[in-house]
């Protein structure tokens, strides 16, 4: 006797349909499972066992072969445990196969027949709704997710038992109720940020609304302890909210990056924050069968390097084409993957090795800040449009009553995006920060007194030639966030201010 | 510009015993003493188990060969008994340096042969912090920008500082280098080193190629402190190796001036000092030009007129001047922030601040 049964498997970010063919003859009993199945395939066998004969099914005493086809794909994880245990029930009259056809299942079973929670539910759902099949069982952790998907019925069990009754027909149980607050962020339940957390640092909270507003790179530095981090982690919140197709990306790289449950859609911007240590391939993904990065999943929000200059040099160089390019294409064997990384980049790092530059704390000679600095140019300060130094907020500032709020600042922040996208339309980009050099030019307006600033701190030497354009997309920005038409010498000036460190800043070292 | 055959056979022999002079110095020799010895003694106070070998190697020196030598250098010397090239006022010291290589413009140090004209020493600490910087190259422009000749050893820090600072004026600049005159060093200020040798001219007593050995150092430093009449001490330590100058000049019979700074730094400490002991104080490039050209005589150049700046502007100064030299410190909401930053820039593109490591603004004194 034969059956088939549909699921699929995750490759990339995307889901490819797997036929699971079970086949019951005569023979010594025995259970196999052919078709290039990673180890927890293999363990499937005694899961498929013990849940059957826990839920109260009889296990066939036959020699029973299942093949995971097509044959070629390599087939990692515990997702087949469902489609094998229906496979063999369809295979052995337990349950109906024509009505078992019509269905996509997908979930790992535990020994006693429950269901458990599966990473890529998603992307599964959206596979099972490509494949026009007319519905997806998924394990009740994964149902919201998969219900994302429109035009897809999606029936959420909790065991084996109920996989059996809803495809012999039983009405479907209801969708798991949305979790309270109904604010899924990638990563778990995580503490609604503020910017009204932070006092004092005005320049630097000016600094982050330009960034959120322009979408540029941000490199905050300042010594040990000053708030850089607690002031990057507040950046996702003054962002744009995500709208609804970013959202579903966001969800489809987290759910198969990482195991969640019960979160549905994830409707904050992501903020990664990987340790200094990660590697290249930790960075932006890799793998013998290759996997999201923290690149990707800073997609659509904001990947946070804390002490850059202590990331590995090959980490940072990774993180080049991702930032330039917005995917990173992962070559293994005959694979090639290409996972989605648009985010925006927040950096902090000490001023110098002690951190205390220009205090009379700061113990560091010239050459060190020199040699400190050379160890953090490099092609990914080139991406980095703005710097903030942060300094020891004044006391009576720590005291004060007026902070700036996240949605105070997100309405502003908005209001530019929005200018911005009216006078981009038609020019692919939608934000001041993806400008190539030709497009400025013909979007900036700048009038002739802020060229005029421009020009005269470009011949003083002050500014490199990549370090000009980079001050003229900021002052952009901060023209938008002040709703002007044209960019004016003041948004020149203050871009100016926030302008990254050039070698010809420290003449009596330049010199 | 000459040297004779004796002053180069006396270089010559110095260069060979560069050793001996560094071992004698850890038992405690007087380097000033030793460099003040004439040819005989000095092999018979240093030579040692080699005075034999020192002694055929010097009989047998061949001065057309180091004249080769300084040529394919590129280099210029003068002795000291070539008045024209070599300016007299070293001969105070009985331990004068016998040949003075030139790389760059021989005019530079030709010119000091004449008594009337004038050179300041300015001279501080390696790690000096920003504001010592910005005093070191306001020195050295305004002092260059009235045709004094800033004197200097190129160090990390002060010394480098006061040299760009007089390059930017097109002045007269000398550097004073312990290793041979065509040797940059340090080697991070090669780039210095090359804007001087362009226009301006670095000097050393020791033959081309040689490396600054350890007594090299105080050695060049009474060639500092001789040349000028001033020598100004702009930041140094308890312990600095500019305090050796500063004494050198006074056994010169130089003036010694030292720039004020807070007591509560230590890195001030060796300058108070200095000023407690009597030295001249030096709050800028016009006190210095009083004291080396005669009060009144010069006027240094200042910048724009602060009060021509708008008043905003004008307070914005003032308020970094007084210490908030900080964003954070300037502003306390975000749009006070923004237009802090537009002042700060524009008051750095006026040429009136500096943005310094951390995100400090120092103020530069006048261009």
């Amino acid at each position: 006797m034969l059956a088939r049964v549909t699921t699929f498997t995750i490759d990339g970010l995307a889901s490819r349909r797997i036929a699971v063919e079970v086949d019951l003859r005569r023979g010594l009993p025995a259970f196999t499972i052919v078709g290039r199945g990673d180890a927890a395939v293999r363990e499937s066998r005694e899961r498929v066992h013990a849940a059957l004969l826990n839920s109260g099914f009889a296990f066939p005493q036959r020699r029973i072969t299942v093949n995971l086809a097509p044959a070629h794909l390599r087939k990692v994880g515990p997702g087949f445990d469902l489609a094998t245990a229906c496979g063999v029930l369809a295979a052995s009259e337990q349950l109906p196969l024509e009505q078992l056809e019509r269905w996509a299942v997908f979930g790992e079973l535990s020994l006693s027949g429950e269901l458990r929670h599966c990473r890529g539910a998603l992307a599964v759902a959206e596979g099972a709704n490509r494949a026009g099949l007319a519905g997806l069982i998924v394990p009740r952790e994964c149902a919201r997710e998969a219900a994302l998907v429109e035009g897809l019925i999606v029936a959420a069990a909790c065991s084996l038992r109920e996989v059996a009754s809803i495809v012999g027909g039983a009405s479907l149980p209801a969708l798991p109720e949305p979790p309270p607050g109904n604010g899924a962020s990638p990563g778990g339940a995580q503490e609604e940020v503020d910017l009204a957390d932070v006092r004092g640092h005005a320049g630097a909270i000016r600094a982050v609304t330009i960034a959120a507003a322009g979408e540029h790179n941000l490199l905050l530095s300042g010594p040990p302890g000053i708030g850089k981090t607690m002031l990057a982690r507040r950046l996702p919140s003054v962002l744009p909210a995500l709208s609804r197709d970013e959202a579903i990306e966001v969800t489809r790289i987290h759910s198969i990056a990482a195991a969640r449950s019960g979160c549905g859609l994830i409707v904050r911007r992501p903020l990664r924050a990987p340790h200094h240590t990660i590697s290249a391939p930790g960075l932006v993904g890799g793998g013998s069968l290759p996997a999201p990065g923290e690149a990707s999943l800073a997609h659509r929000g904001v990947l946070f390097l804390d002490e850059l200059s202590e990331f590995s040099r090959s980490a940072l160089e990774a993180l080049r084409q991702p930032l330039e390019d917005g995917h990173v294409a992962i070559a293994r064997g005959q694979r090639r993957v290409v996972f989605p990384t648009v985010f925006q980049l927040v950096a902090s790092t000490n001023p110098c090795p002690c951190g205390f530059a220009g205090s009379s704390r700061c113990h560091c000679g010239p050459n060190e800040i020199a040699r400190h600095r050379r160890k953090l140019s490099g092609p990914l300060l080139d991406r980095i449009d703005l710097l903030v130094d942060m300094q020891r907020p004044e006391a009576d500032s720590l005291q004060s009553t007026c902070a700036t709020s996240s949605a105070e600042v997100r309405e502003a922040v908005q209001d530019a995006r929005e200018r911005q996208a009216a006078r981009l339309a038609g020019s692919g980009v939608l934000t001041n920060a993806r400008l190539s050099s030709r497009l400025l030019r013909a979007h900036v307006h700048a009038d002739a007194a802020a060229h005029a600033s421009l020009r005269s701190s470009y011949a003083e030497g002050t500014l490199s030639a990549r370090g000009h354009d980079r001050v003229l997309r900021v002052a952009r920005t901060i023209a938008d966030l002040a709703g002007s038409h044209r960019v004016r010498a003041v948004h020149v000036r203050e871009a100016l201010a926030l302008r990254q460190f050039d070698k010809a800043q420290q003449p009596e070292l330049a010199a | 510009m000459s040297a004779c055959d004796a002053c180069l056979r006396r270089t010559a022999l110095v260069a060979a015993l560069a050793a001996h002079v560094e071992r004698a110095r850890r038992q405690h020799r007087h380097l000033r003493e030793l460099l003040a010895l004439c040819d005989e003694d000095l092999l018979a106070a240093i030579g040692g188990e080699r005075r034999a070998e020192l002694e055929r190697a010097y009989a047998s020196f061949e001065p057309s060969a180091a004249r080769r030598e300084l040529e394919r250098a590129g280099l210029k010397a003068a002795c000291r008994h070539d008045d024209d090239g070599y300016p007299a006022r070293l001969l105070d010291a009985a331990d004068a340096p016998a040949v003075l290589h030139v790389a760059g413009d021989p005019e530079r140090l030709a010119a000091l042969a004449q008594p009337e004209v004038a050179a300041v020493a300015i001279v501080g600490a390696r790690r000096a912090g920003p504001e010592a910087l910005e005093v070191a190259r306001g020195l050295g422009r305004g002092l260059a920008a009235a045709g004094v000749t800033v004197v200097s050893g190129m160090a990390l820090g002060v010394d480098s500082a006061a040299h760009a600072g007089a390059l930017e004026a097109g002045g007269p600049t000398i550097t004073v280098l312990a290793g041979g005159a065509d040797v940059p060093y340090p080697p991070s200020k090669r780039a210095l080193y090359r804007a001087i040798v362009r226009s301006q001219a670095a000097i050393s007593e020791m033959p081309p190629g040689m490396r600054p050995w350890r007594w090299a150092f105080p050695a060049r430093n009474r060639t500092i402190a001789g040349l000028a009449s001033l020598t100004i001490v702009v930041e140094a330590t308890e312990r600095s190796g500019s305090l050796i100058t500063a004494e050198l000049a006074q056994q010169l019979g130089r003036t010694v001036g030292a720039v004020p700074g807070s007591v509560m730094t230590p890195r001030c400490a060796g300058t108070n000092a200095l000023l407690r002991d009597g030295a001249l104080v030096i709050r800028d490039a016009q006190d210095a030009l009083d004291e080396a050209l005669g009060i009144g005589v010069a006027v240094a150049h200042t910048g724009r007129a602060v009060s021509e700046l708008e008043p905003p502007l004008r307070t914005l100064l003032r308020e970094v001047e007084n210490g908030r030299d900080t964003v954070a410190a300037l502003a306390s909401t975000p749009s006070e922030a923004s237009s802090a930053l537009a002042g700060l820039a524009e008051l750095e593109l006026l040429g009136l601040l500096r943005r310094g490591p951390g995100g400090r603004y120092t103020r530069l004194l006048g261009t």
